[in-house]
């Protein structure tokens, strides 16, 4: 009982006039919530309801109405009895009549009408009866936006859901609708009432049924709003509002052919509107009327639509050239809007009505303009507005004959027999062997035909190969187009020859080469079962092709088009691949560009040869197949002669065939997939070439190729990391086992098994003693390569040997050593499950085996602890030998540490103190006599080294610890190590600043070259958590800089980590503290004379600070705007109109008080 | 060049730029660089435009704001373009009256906003 007290509570609290709407709307979900759970029926609410739905105070009435049907509508999904809907529907269509209480009357039959059948729905008589009581009682357009919005609402939902029950009222309903729409304004409601619209004429489609009664009156009705055009722009919505309006408008226009006789006049005669739009929707209207009224009905109408779309492209063409028109031959073309609609059309009634075609042909203006063509000469002598033409026109014929193959018959019965003859050929059966007798080409082309003929042979590939695919067996032969093509081809391609012959000297983007080159390609493009482009023909252009490229030494314009073109044809024929042309293809194409890889005989640069030759391999993965085997073929051979007998030459041609392996042809593999072997045969193959190189000539190709010598080996060593990182675990294993047993069976490594060696040994005695060891250097290197890019899964064999490996040839400064060493640290499982476990290696051993040779230190690592004893640093002071191998430590330490780090290892800690005691080496030991005896110099550099590897440590590497080579990489690894490291940081420059004596002042900047790649490598959002802390640090740390030239870059991303604090309201909170230190640091950074981007940058941080409170920067205004005038005289224009903007911003701070 | 730094000033009775009102153009800037010379002469819309002083002070405040110091800035009315152009002119290129004007509170807040950059 209380809960029947507190929902009638509700029910009155909604029915009171002095509630708000929220309360309201949370009473009716209150009372909804009740009746879902079945607290009470709906029967009992409409007993307890019935004073406020029958009372005669119209406003509680009207409340109780709203009432009731908002609960009907949130009640849309609990089943009701069909007895109540029946007596519910029947008490709303009475109440349509009681206009005073209209709006939940509407509601009302609109929740119920909305019910689906699963949960009990109106029945077709009720809905008869809504229907008719809205017909009698509405006066639609005498009420409010929201009441005419749900009126039409409910009109659309009676003609949708119950078509079959409003349908009898016919006429009734026609008329009913017409007078309920006539004069709506509103874009909300209009949009439902053309949705209206457009069910009416699906329910009357009867050309003598009602609607066709009223047709004319609708109509008038509904062409009063073409074209959607708002007088009162509200903003931005509108654009999509219109959008969406016209397209309700466009369907209702072509809901019924029924409005054919209104709509088409009122369309055309709207395309005469100067405003563009008007005739854009107008277009737009017309396709797709056209599309629905079928042909019939539009054929009364043809001869007014060619005539206007000949207005709006042939007469008055708007297009305008675009930016790549040199590219295509001077006739890239871009159309507008209008053009591009009426295109649609054109498109749209020769599809519906094919005798339309006649009017395009027998157009006398068209044909006299083809006449005109032969007037000019050159593609440049035409003048734009005939250049326009003639673009549309080819347009337009092209459109007439992509159909069908009848309307290509007779766009070519018209059209080709002319644009021969004023290239010369005839149509005619010619004389046979006309191609291969030496006849002289004409010594004059007509661009303006070759255009157009050009547009038509694509047409007419298009309606081939559409035929093609659909009619495997059909015969061309029997269309005109295809005979007179089949006649003149021969003749065709060899003016196209002759063009493309005549412009080879023409280094420039010049027409004739585009067409020459396009028209071929078009021929070559035919299916196979068109005769035309027979096969000897097809041989012959991909020969002239072939040649054209082969003799190319540049990539001129023609090269380039032509390559592209054999590409195009490529692919073409490999969509058949047993077709004869894919065999003529491979023969002719192919064969002829793998078998240029290796050979160093052809005009053609060799970029120029593995540029065609994947390109070319590109259409086929078999293609691609025997591209790599050249290639990998080229690459051993060269490998022999330049490492065998070193030939530097060879070591050139072997940096680009490698570049092209690694940067294009693998990644290509890679995307398609599925190609393993490849990268492995590929790292197995060098591997197997190393060990059967006798003689390592290196130094004498050190000689020979000088600076080429590094690049050589970058570019074996990257082709290796990429095979190797794109092979699975198990290729990979197998390449490693394959290099450790090349790298063992050399000598000089320490691990050789002793025997079989007898051989080199004799080598080694020929050789110097430093070549030896450089190709112990060079081996180690490409080992090195194999070991970064191995994934963590793979194991490795003889782990100890191999570190051991990698840590001497570091200490000797190797440094891809210490890149093997980070990735195994990175990748090295922590332990190994499974018994074979003895070989194998895990992180800690590894650890164990690498902590002592690097963090000696590390055990008296403590800042705080004074030198120790053992293998201190005091003792690497005494000669600079050592001193290079603490900097290898460096090195080694920074790599090691990027792998532990993002791995998230806690090792990380030890190797960042051991760098940070090499940084703060003097600090420690002031006192030491010995400092005198070491090289200054030799210090700074060790110092230096140490601070570097910070950067290492944080920023991302291309060479190795990538994802491309399957580095362990933690999330947020960066932001973890930035605030671990940093109250390190903040506390040894308290005690720096502590120790303010000389000779500590190198130590002292180093820690802040330190600092600054931390903080600047760092993502910006971590360092302005701590930006407090940060920005005092970071501006000493910029003075101090800022004292050395070669420390630019670096001061360029902390002014940029400034910049960022700048901005954020966080950093600024920091900023407010030191805004006058900021200030004059900055000031002084806008002359800094050895960067730009530092002037530019300081003075845009300058810009920022006036974000800053008034209060705190107000007393540093004048001296800003002295210390900028300085920039306004700057040599760069960057740096001057950031000076303005600067100046402009401060002086406007306080506007009241200008003072220069 | 120069230009560039003035043609966005907004007149002080329009919303529009010097440059979209054609009271500034490129040819009537003069500009020597070796002698650390600028000339602007501009063209009131009217030519009992009581605002050319004002024009003629956000120019002056403009420049003084984007040019190095060394510059010295001659500011004229086109010749026949205002009724009262010798004062105008003498106004403009008074130091001391310029000074002053810049004293008065009103005036500055007036070549502020004209002055104040237009987004787009």
């Amino acid at each position: 009982m209380g809960e029947s007290v507190q929902w009638i509570k509700h029910i009155e609290l909604y029915v009171s006039s002095t509630a708000t709407p929220s309360e309201q709307a949370a009473s009716v979900d209150a009372v909804a919530t009740l009746l879902k759970k079945g607290f009470f029926t709906l029967e009992t609410l409409v007993k307890e309801m019935e004073m406020y739905l029958t009372t005669t105070d119209s406003i509680v009435r009207s409340r109780g109405n709203l009432l009731l049907a908002e609960l009907l509508d949130k009640l849309a999904s609990k089943p009701l009895s069909s007895s109540s809907i029946h007596s519910l529907v029947g008490f709303f269509t009475e109440r349509l009549a009681d206009w005073k209480a209209l709006r939940g009357a509407i509601v009302g039959c609109l929740a119920l009408l909305r019910r689906k059948v699963d949960v009990g729905n109106v029945t077709n008589s009720d809905a008869k009866a809504v229907a008719e009581s809205f017909l009698q009682n509405l006066q639609v357009q005498s009420l409010g936006q929201h009441d005419r919005k749900l009126s039409f609402q409910l009109l659309e939902c009676l003609l949708n859901h119950y078509p079959g029950a409003i349908g009898d009222l016919g006429d009734n309903l026609v008329y009913g609708i017409c007078e309920a729409v006539d004069g709506e304004k509103d874009p909300e409601c209009l949009l439902l009432v053309f949705q209206i619209v457009e069910c009416l004429g699906q329910i009357y489609p009867d050309p003598s049924g009602p609607l066709a009664n009223y047709a004319e009156d609708m109509f008038e009705i509904l062409g009063s709003y073409f074209p959607i055009h708002f007088t009162h722009p509200k903003g931005e919505v509108d654009d999509s509002k219109r959008e969406e309006l016209s397209r309700a408008l466009m369907l209702a226009f072509a809901s019924t052919p029924l409005f054919e006789p209104f709509s088409i006049p009122l369309l055309l005669e709207k395309l005469s509107s100067s405003l563009p739009s008007a005739k854009v929707e107008s277009f737009k209207y017309l396709s797709y009327c056209t599309a629905k009224y079928g042909p019939e009905r539009m054929a009364s109408h043809a001869e007014v639509l060619w005539s206007s779309v000949k207005e709006a492209t042939y007469i008055s063409p708007q297009c305008t050239l675009t930016k790549e028109s040199e590219l295509l031959g001077g006739m890239g073309f871009q159309d507008s809007e209008v053009m591009k609609q009426s295109f649609i059309l054109l498109q749209e009634v020769i599809q519906q009505y094919g005798d339309f075609i006649s009017l395009v042909l027998g157009d006398n203006d068209i044909n006299v303009f083809i006449n005109s063509l032969n007037q000019y000469k050159e593609m440049d002598d035409i003048p734009s507005l005939a250049k326009q033409r003639l673009h549309v026109v080819g347009h337009i014929l092209s459109t007439c004959a992509k159909p069908s193959p009848a309307l290509c018959n007779k766009v070519f019965n018209s059209f080709f027999p002319l644009l021969m003859e004023s290239l010369g050929i005839s149509v005619e059966k010619s004389f046979n062997g006309y191609l291969d007798e030496d006849c002289s080409p004409p010594a004059e082309f007509n661009f303006a035909a070759i255009y157009l003929c050009i547009e038509l042979l694509a047409a007419c590939r298009y309606v081939a190969v559409s035929l093609d695919s659909s009619t495997p067996a059909l015969e061309f032969s029997h269309q005109t187009w295809s005979t007179m093509l089949s006649n003149s081809c021969k003749s065709l391609v060899k003016t196209f020859f002759s063009l493309l012959r005549s412009m080879e000297a023409d280094q420039s983007a010049s027409s004739g080469v585009y067409f020459g080159v396009k028209g071929l390609e078009i021929l070559a493009t035919f299916p196979e079962s068109f005769l035309p482009a027979s096969n000897s023909l097809y041989e012959n252009i991909l020969s002239e092709f072939v040649r054209t490229v082969t003799s190319g030494s540049t990539e001129t314009f023609l090269w380039t088009l032509t390559l592209k073109a054999l590409t195009e044809i490529g692919l073409f024929a490999n969509k058949h691949p047993e077709s004869a042309k894919a065999v003529i293809f491979e023969k002719i194409v192919v064969e002829k560009f793998v078998s240029l890889i290796p050979s160093g005989e052809s005009a053609m640069p060799s970029s120029l040869k593995l540029k065609a030759a994947f390109e070319i391999g590109g259409t086929k993965k078999d293609f691609m197949l025997k591209v790599v085997h050249a290639l990998s073929a080229a690459i051993y051979t060269n490998f022999s002669a330049a490492y065998d007998e070193g030939n530097h030459e060879s070591g050139k041609v072997m940096i680009q065939l490698l570049d092209t392996y690694t940067e294009k042809v693998l990644p290509w593999f890679l995307k398609i997939g599925g190609f393993e072997e490849i990268p492995l045969n590929f790292a197995l193959g060098i591997w197997e070439k190393i060990e059967h190189t006798k003689y390592l000539n290196l130094s004498v190709l050190e000689i020979a190729m000088g600076a080429g010598y590094q690049d050589l080996l970058g570019a074996i060593m990257s082709a290796i990391k990429k095979s190797v990182g794109s092979c699975s675990n198990e290729s990979q294993e197998i390449i490693i086992n394959k290099a450790f047993g090349v790298l063992s069976s050399s000598t000089g490594f320490g691990f050789e098994s002793g025997s079989s060696l007898v051989k080199e040994e004799d080598v080694k005695q020929n050789l110097n003693p430093g070549d030896s060891s450089c190709k112990h250097e060079w081996l180690t290197s490409l080992f090195a390569s194999v070991i970064i890019a191995l994934r963590p899964q793979t194991s490795i064999p003889n782990g100890k040997m191999i570190i051991q490996l990698f840590i001497k040839s570091l200490l000797n400064g190797h440094v891809p050593s210490a890149h093997a060493l980070g990735s195994l640290v990175n990748k090295l499982p922590l332990e190994i499950k499974g018994m074979n476990c003895s070989g194998n290696l895990t992180l800690n051993k590894a650890l164990d085996m690498i902590t002592p040779t690097f963090t000696g230190i590390s055990h008296h690592d403590n800042v705080s602890q004074s030198n120790g004893s053992g293998i201190d640093f005091s003792s690497l002071r005494l000669n600079t030998l050592r001193m290079q191998s603490g900097i290898n430590t460096a090195i080694g330490l920074a790599w090691i540490g990027k792998g532990l780090l993002m791995r998230g290892h806690e090792k990380v800690k030890d190797i960042t103190m051991a760098l940070l005691s090499l940084l703060m080496l003097d600090c420690e030991g002031g006192d030491s006599k010995e400092l005198q005896i070491i090289d200054e110099e030799d210090m700074h550099q060790l110092r230096k080294t140490a601070a570097d590897a910070f950067h290492i440590i944080l920023s991302d590497s291309g060479e190795c610890l990538s994802r491309a080579y399957h580095a362990t990489i933690r999330p947020l690894y960066k932001q973890r190590f930035f605030s671990t490291i940093m109250p390190i940081f903040l506390s040894l420059v308290i005690k720096s600043d502590a120790l303010l004596v000389s000779p500590t002042y190198t130590s002292r900047s180093m820690l802040y070259r330190a600092f600054a790649h931390v903080v600047s490598d760092t993502p910006v959002i971590a360092v302005l958590a701590e930006s407090k802390k940060i920005v005092p640090i970071l501006l000493d740390c910029l003075s101090v800089l800022s004292k050395d030239v070669a420390n630019k870059e670096i001061i360029y991303n902390v002014l940029l980590v400034i910049s960022g604090i700048l901005v954020e309201k966080n950093g600024q909170e920091a900023a407010v503290e030191n805004a006058p230190i900021i200030i004059n640091l900055l000031i002084d950074l806008t002359t800094y004379q050895h960067m730009m981007a530092i002037r530019e940058t300081a003075i845009q941080c300058l810009v920022a600070m006036t974000e800053l409170p008034y209060t705190r920067i107000y007393p540093l205004r004048t001296k800003v705007l002295q210390a900028t005038s300085k920039a306004l005289d700057d040599p760069k224009r960057i740096v001057r109109q950031e000076a303005v903007r600067c100046r402009q911003s401060w002086a406007s701070i306080a506007s009241r008080t200008l003072r220069f | 060049m120069l230009l560039q730094h003035i043609r966005d000033v907004k007149d002080p009775e329009h919303p529009y730029s010097l440059e979209e009102l054609k009271v500034i153009t490129e040819d009537a800037i003069e500009v020597d660089d070796k002698r650390s010379y600028v000339r602007v002469t501009f063209t009131p819309t009217v030519e009992h435009c009581s605002m050319a002083t004002v024009i003629g002070l956000c120019l002056r405040v403009k420049l003084m704001r984007s040019l190095p110091p060394r510059f010295k800035v001659d500011i004229r009315v086109a010749p026949g373009s205002h009724a009262s152009e010798a004062a105008v002119n003498k106004q403009l290129n008074d130091k001391e009256r310029v000074a002053a004007a810049l004293e008065n509170p009103n005036l500055v807040d007036m070549v502020d906003e004209c002055l104040a950059p237009s987004y787009g």
